[in-house]
C-alpha cells in the first residue's frame, strides 16, 4: 500500500522534543513523505525542532487545563479523523500517555492496536509491525488486516534519530471535544523527582542492582559505582517492587529500555522481564553468585562471585585511579 | 461512602517461570495447562480489598477471560477475599486482539452490575499489550487513571498518585472510574488456609462471548494476523570467571579496554 500520511504522537518540553519523539519522526519519514506531529499540549513551542526531524505540520491542542492526556488526545485525534484528515498510520511511544491515547483511540475508531514494537514496514499491500517476544529471542511480525488508521506503539530506542534539516513545522491548532464525565480525571499537582547525574535511558554507563544485594542499604554500592563511572544507577523489578528504589530506576519490560556502552548488572539473575530492557547494551558485565544465572548467557564479562565482596573492591580500585 | 462495589479484572497465565511457547499451527501464545493468577493482578485484588474495607464495607468481584474454563488463578483471588467471579470462557475467543478482549471484559463487568470502581493491572505478564484497561474504560464510558502507584478514596473521589516519566502527578477523579495499578502499589496478602477453603465454595459464573452479545471475536474479529515468526540474533556469552578475590581487576581491565575509564 502507499502510505500517504503518517502521524507521530509527539512529546517535549521547553522547545525540545523528547529523544523518543525524534526517533519516531525519523522512522515515519522512512514510511512517507508526509509526516505530521500531534502534540497534546503546546505544539507551537516545539514546531521548529519537530520540523528539523521531518514533521511538515504539528497539530497542537494547546494547554489541556489539567485534563489527562489520554482521553483528550484520543478525542482530538478521533474528531480530526472523522472530519476527513485521516492518516494511514499513527506511531506512538510506548510510554504512559502514548499508551493511554492509543488505547482510547482504538476503541473510538474500532481498530486494533499493535504495541511494544521495535520496527514497522510496508510489505506489499500490508503494514507489518515487529515485536520481540520471549525476552527478545523471537521476533514476531504482525500485519494489520482491517481499515486504517493503523495504530502502533514502539519501544524506546527502536530507531536511531536523525535530523532531516526540515523547516519549522506548520502549526495547526486542533480542538479537544468536550468528553463530559469520561474526561473527569484532573491533575491537581505535578511532582518531578530530581536526579543528579545522567538520565537512566541516556547514560553511557548504567549500573543496576538486584535482589542479590541482599538488603536495601546495599544499593548504596550501586549508586557509588555509578557515580564513579559518571553513569546512572538502575534496578531490577524485584527491588523496585520491594520498595528499595523508586519505579523510575527500573530497567526492563515494564520499566526503561537502556542501551548504554556498558551495562553492569550487580546481583541480578536476568529474568526475561529485565533482559528485555538491557540486552541491547553494547557491553554487559554481570556479577552474580549463581553461576547458572541467565544473565551470564548475555554477559561479555561474567564474574561468579559475591557482589558484597566484588563491588567494594571495584569501587576502591576506581577511586585509587582518580 | 458506604459499601463500595469494586470489580477487579484478572488474568490467568501460564507460570512465568516456565519458558513460553507458541502454538505451532496458529502462532498464538500457548496457554494450555494449569494457569495461575498473574502476579501483577494480586496488587489490584489487594488494593480493592483495602479500599472496600476503608469504605466501611462493600464487595470485591473479579472478572477474567480464559480458555478451557480455567479457574485456578481466579480461586487465588477469591481466597484473598473477593466474593465472586465471572469467567468468560469460550473457544471462539482464541486469537482475540486487545480491543475484543476489552469489549468482552467490559460486558462481563456490566453483568456484575454497575461498579463504583474497576481495577486492573497496567499490563499482563504474558502478553503485555498494555492497552486493555484503558480500552475497557473507553468502552464503558468511564474516566480512568492509569499507572496508579497510590490510591485512596475520599468523599467519593479517587485521589491517586500517577506514575509519570519525570516523577508522579496527583490526580483526582470522581467515581465511577477505572484505575490501573502498578506492581508494588500495596503488599498483596497471602491467602489464609480458611480463605483457600472458603474460595472453593464461592460462586464463579461462566459465560460465553454469545452470552455477552460480543461479536465478532477470536481470530476473525482481530484486526491483525501473524505475518512471520523468526529467531532474533542471539547475543553470545563472553568470558565467565569465578571470583578468586581479584576478579574486580578483570572488570577494571575490561573498562579500560572500552576506554570508559
Amino acid at each position: 500500500m502507499t502510505v500517504n500520511h503518517v502521524w507521530v504522537f509527539a512529546q517535549g518540553t521547553n522547545g525540545n522534543p523528547t529523544s523518543f519523539t525524534a526517533e519516531l519522526l525519523t522512522k515515519a519519514r522512512g514510511l512517507s513523505d508526509n509526516v505530521s506531529a500531534f502534540v497534546a499540549g503546546d505544539g507551537a513551542s516545539l514546531a521548529a525542532a519537530l520540523g528539523k526531524f521531518g514533521a511538515k505540520k504539528v497539530y497542537s491542542t494547546g494547554d489541556l487545563g489539567g485534563r489527562l492526556v489520554g482521553v483528550a488526545a484520543a478525542s482530538a485525534m478521533a474528531a480530526m479523523i472523522a472530519g476527513g484528515n485521516k492518516p494511514d498510520i499513527i506511531l506512538f511511544p510506548q510510554n504512559y500517555d502514548g499508551r493511554d491515547t492509543l488505547a482510547r483511540l482504538s476503541v473510538k475508531l474500532g481498530v486494533t492496536v499493535l504495541t511494544n514494537n521495535i520496527d514497522i514496514s510496508v510489505n506489499g499491500s500490508e503494514v507489518v509491525a515487529t515485536t520481540p517476544i520471549f525476552g527478545g529471542n523471537v521476533l514476531f511480525a504482525t500485519a494489520f488486516t482491517g481499515n486504517g488508521p493503523h495504530l502502533a506503539s514502539f519501544r524506546p530506542k527502536s530507531f536511531a534519530a536523525e535530523e532531516s534539516g526540515g523547516a519549522p513545522a506548520e502549526v495547526v491548532a486542533v480542538t479537544v471535544p468536550d468528553d463530559g464525565k469520561t474526561a473527569a480525571a484532573k491533575v491537581t499537582a505535578v511532582h518531578v523527582e530530581e536526579t543528579s547525574g545522567p538520565k537512566l535511558d541516556e547514560a553511557n554507563i548504567v549500573v543496576s542492582g538486584g535482589r542479590g544485594l541482599g538488603e536495601s542499604k546495599n544499593y548504596a554500592l550501586v549508586e557509588e559505582l555509578a557515580k564513579l563511572l559518571h553513569g546512572a544507577p538502575g534496578a531490577s523489578r524485584a527491588i523496585v517492587d520491594a520498595g528499595w528504589v523508586p519505579y523510575s530506576y527500573q530497567v526492563g519490560q515494564t520499566g526503561k529500555v537502556v542501551k548504554p556502552s556498558v551495562y553492569i548488572a550487580a546481583g541480578i539473575s536476568g529474568a526475561t522481564q529485565h533482559m528485555v530492557g538491557m540486552k541491547g547494551s553494547k557491553n554487559i558485565i554481570a556479577i552474580n553468585k549463581d553461576k547458572e544465572a541467565p544473565i551470564f548467557a548475555v554477559a561479555d564479562l561474567g564474574i561468579v562471585g559475591d557482589v558484597h565482596k566484588v563491588l567494594p573492591k571495584l569501587i576502591e580500585a576506581l577511586k585509587s585511579r582518580s | 461512602m458506604n459499601g463500595m462495589k469494586i470489580v477487579v479484572c484478572v488474568k490467568q497465565i501460564p507460570d512465568p517461570a516456565t519458558p513460553g511457547s507458541l502454538d505451532p499451527s496458529t502462532n498464538a501464545l500457548l496457554r494450555s495447562g494449569k494457569l495461575i493468577l498473574d502476579d501483577s493482578d494480586a496488587y489490584g485484588v489487594e488494593m480493592a480489598l483495602q479500599l472496600a474495607t476503608a469504605a466501611g464495607g462493600g464487595e470485591v468481584s473479579i472478572v477474567s477471560m480464559a480458555p478451557n474454563g480455567e479457574m485456578s488463578g481466579m480461586r487465588t483471588a477469591l481466597a484473598m477475599g473477593a466474593v465472586r467471579g465471572v469467567l468468560v470462557s469460550d473457544p471462539a475467543l482464541a486469537g482475540s486482539d486487545a480491543l475484543t478482549t476489552a469489549k468482552v471484559l467490559a460486558a462481563a463487568i456490566q453483568k456484575v452490575g454497575t461498579p463504583d470502581l474497576v481495577i486492573a493491572a497496567t499490563e499482563s505478564t504474558d502478553g503485555y499489550t498494555g492497552t486493555v484497561p484503558e480500552q475497557i474504560a473507553e468502552v464503558l464510558g468511564l474516566p480512568s487513571v492509569t499507572f496508579a502507584k497510590k490510591v485512596k478514596v475520599e468523599g467519593g473521589t479517587l485521589k491517586i498518585d500517577r506514575q509519570t516519566e519525570a516523577g508522579y502527578d496527583e490526580v483526582e477523579c470522581p467515581l465511577p472510574a477505572l484505575v490501573s495499578v502498578t506492581a508494588g502499589v500495596v503488599e498483596p496478602r497471602y491467602p489464609s488456609f480458611k480463605g483457600i477453603m472458603d474460595a472453593k465454595k464461592k460462586e464463579i459464573v461462566t459465560l460465553t462471548a454469545a452470552d455477552l452479545g460480543v461479536s465478532p471475536v477470536g481470530w476473525s474479529g482481530a484486526g491483525q494476523k501473524v505475518s512471520s515468526v523468526s529467531q532474533a540474533e542471539a547475543r553470545k556469552a563472553g568470558q565467565v570467571i569465578e571470583d578468586d578475590g581479584e576478579a574486580f581487576g578483570k572488570i577494571v581491565a575490561f573498562l579500560e579496554t572500552l576506554k570508559v575509564i
